[in-house]
């Protein structure tokens, strides 16, 4: 037992070990900034691995190498990109906001780590254990879309304009599907502390685990979590923000240099952090996926969810192409929301109906059957096949 | 029902992800500087002066006609005549270049300077890797780095490269048999100053060539 729970509150014990040198007046503050040391530079580490990734990965997937030039298999292609980030001229439009235009990329980043401060990384390894620490992200999370707005506003440019306000319009609509889907989350545990979220998913059934995403409204609710976590983030098919095809780069258009490598960093870090928080809500945070596995540290396993949800984006964004805005906005609003809220009526039904098999089926049947009638009926007036052209033909 | 096209394509892009690292059909790519695929016998790029025999200023088989300079469509042929003569493969007394550019940055490879040269003179190469960091002298060629052996021409285009050599080997024997019976019928003093011309070309030129 010692062995395993040694290796398992490793950072845990470090950080007390170095904090110990400090008078006791500096600790509880020491503490805090090794434990924001920590994560400033976990995860713009794990960005940089992610970069090579994907690129690969996505070669991969179109039957290409992706890069291999730069190192043993190119993984050290974001040093290259780095340096070049770096040393490229920061170019500013003349009759762009100054003092904006420069905020914009900061106020993401900020935002996007402070995120991080409340999700619980292992067993005790919560920088912060909030009580409403479900809350306190999603108030961080929504106030990245506030420095999106700043970019494409203050760079004075048409395309960075209509990528930020696709982006606002595309976040909002989304934002509050994301915190509905969460909410049959704390109507299950009874509270919006992340780590006692954690704790309530921790248990076994025989060497099964009782994460919320093995019960019926759970499933729903992290389906409805991904789908509008993928658009709060920004990725395909929701990319609709940055749309190259369509705005340059959307709402970073007229971003370069470092600056470009921030807003990159910050979409990044707010995939990171989002699939953390759809980890710690319905994966069961970092405790193991079957109870034998409890012997590998628990930080272990909520980076292997991290970046099993990362990899599912990354595979998203090989195979599917760009929504619509309309297409984006009905799907929202028509689907994804009203999922939602049968969902959180569910919840409540499942609580009422008390233990037994019986509110397995009836939730099951409820929800597969709602999906499936909701998708016959709005899929019914659209005509799938070649598209026809009224003029071009 | 819903979301049914999309896990038909997250099917199959997983299907490329991991039939990626077992069948190596499904990556075509060539990475290039360390490998390449062997040129095609037709392929050309840019053109290249042929020489026959171990020197090149002395083999080269260009009489300066100009008739490629003339009808190059981009112009990119420049070609300085002789004043003096050297003889031919047949042993015909002929001009020579002194001066043989072709600019790489102009020529199109259109092949046109090959199609109309009736000497076998001018051939296509099939190097591609011509870029240079120099953009003034190096992309200048003159008529010494364009100089390249017949050796060569059949290492690079075997079967178009015999053919040259089989009408050029006719040429030679119709030349031959032609000066043969002009020696035949001609006094011998004729006939043995024409085999004195032939046997003995290199020393010859320049002092024969105010003629």
């Amino acid at each position: 037992m010692g062995n395993w729970s040694t290796l398992d509150q490793i950072f845990v014990i470090l950080r007390n070990w170095l904090v110990g040198f400090l008078p006791a007046a500096a600790r509880p503050a020491a503490g805090a900034v090794l434990g924001v040391i920590a994560i400033v530079c976990v995860f713009p580490g794990l960005f940089a691995l992610t970069t090579v990734f994907e690129r690969k990965g996505l070669g991969r997937m179109q039957n290409r190498l992706g890069p291999n030039r730069v190192g043993p298999f190119g993984f050290f292609q974001p040093i290259a990109d780095g340096i070049k980030s770096l040393t490229k001229e920061d170019i500013v439009p003349r009759d762009a906001d100054a003092v904006v235009h420069f905020l914009a990329p900061l106020v993401l980043v900020v935002a996007v780590f402070m995120g991080f401060a409340v999700l619980p990384m292992g067993r005790n390894m919560a920088l912060v254990d909030m009580d409403a620490g479900l809350l306190f992200f999603f108030a961080m999370g929504a106030s990245t879309e506030l420095s999106i707005f700043m970019a494409g506003w203050s760079s004075r440019n048409k395309y960075s304009i209509l990528g930020a306000m696709r982006a606002v319009g595309q976040m909002i609509s989304y934002e509050v599907p994301l915190l509905m889907s969460s909410v049959v989350v704390v109507m299950a545990t009874g509270s919006l502390s992340l780590t006692r979220i954690v704790e309530a998913q921790n248990h076994y059934t025989g060497i099964f685990p009782n994460w919320y995403v093995f019960t019926p409204w759970g499933f729903a609710g992290f389906a409805m979590f991904a789908i509008a976590a993928t658009a709060e983030t920004n990725r395909t098919p929701f990319d609709l923000p940055e749309g190259e095809s369509e705005l340059v780069a959307g709402y970073f258009t007229e971003y370069s240099g470092f600056k470009f490598a921030l807003f990159f960093l910050g979409e990044y870090l707010g995939m990171f952090s989002i699939s953390g928080l759809g980890a710690t809500l319905f994966l069961g945070g970092w405790s193991a996926p079957l109870s034998f596995l409890n012997v590998v540290p628990s930080w272990i396993w909520f980076f292997a969810k991290v970046m099993t949800a990362i990899f599912i984006f990354i595979w998203m964004r090989g195979t599917l192409p760009r929504l619509r805005q309309d297409q984006l906005m009905n799907f929202a609003w028509k689907f994804v929301l009203p999922f939602t809220l049968l969902d959180v009526m569910v919840m409540a039904l499942w609580r009422f109906m008390g233990l037994g098999w019986a509110r397995w089926v009836v939730c099951s049947v409820i929800l597969a059957g709602v999906y499936v009638l909701m998708g016959r009926v709005q899929m019914r007036r659209k005509h799938f096949g070649p598209r026809s052209y009224r003029y071009a033909e | 029902m819903l979301g049914e096209g999309i896990v038909k394509g997250m099917l199959e892009t997983a299907k490329n992800f991991a039939g990626s690292f077992v069948s190596a059909e499904r990556l075509t790519t060539v990475e290039y500087p360390e490998e390449r695929i062997p040129t095609a016998e037709a392929a050309r790029v840019f053109p290249f002066l042929v020489y026959d025999g171990p020197e090149w200023e002395a083999g080269l088989r260009c009489v300066a006609c100009q008739i490629c300079e003339k009808e190059c469509p981009p112009k990119c042929i420049y070609i300085e005549k002789s004043k003096d003569k050297k003889p031919d493969f047949v042993g015909k007394m002929q001009i020579y270049p002194t001066r043989f550019d072709i600019d790489v940055s102009v020529c199109m490879s259109c092949q046109i300077c090959v199609e109309v040269c009736p000497f076998e003179a001018i051939k296509m190469d099939t190097q591609f890797e011509l870029a240079t960091d120099d953009r003034f002298g190096a992309l200048l060629l003159d008529r010494k780095e364009l100089a390249k052996s017949n050796e060569y021409y059949h290492e690079i285009h075997p079967t178009e490269a015999a053919e040259v050599d089989e009408r050029l080997a006719q040429e030679k024997a119709a030349a031959e048999a032609k000066a043969k019976a002009a020696a035949a019928a001609a006094a011998a003093k004729a006939s043995a100053d024409a085999a004195a011309k032939a046997a003995a070309p290199k020393p010859e030129p320049p002092a024969a060539g105010g003629a």
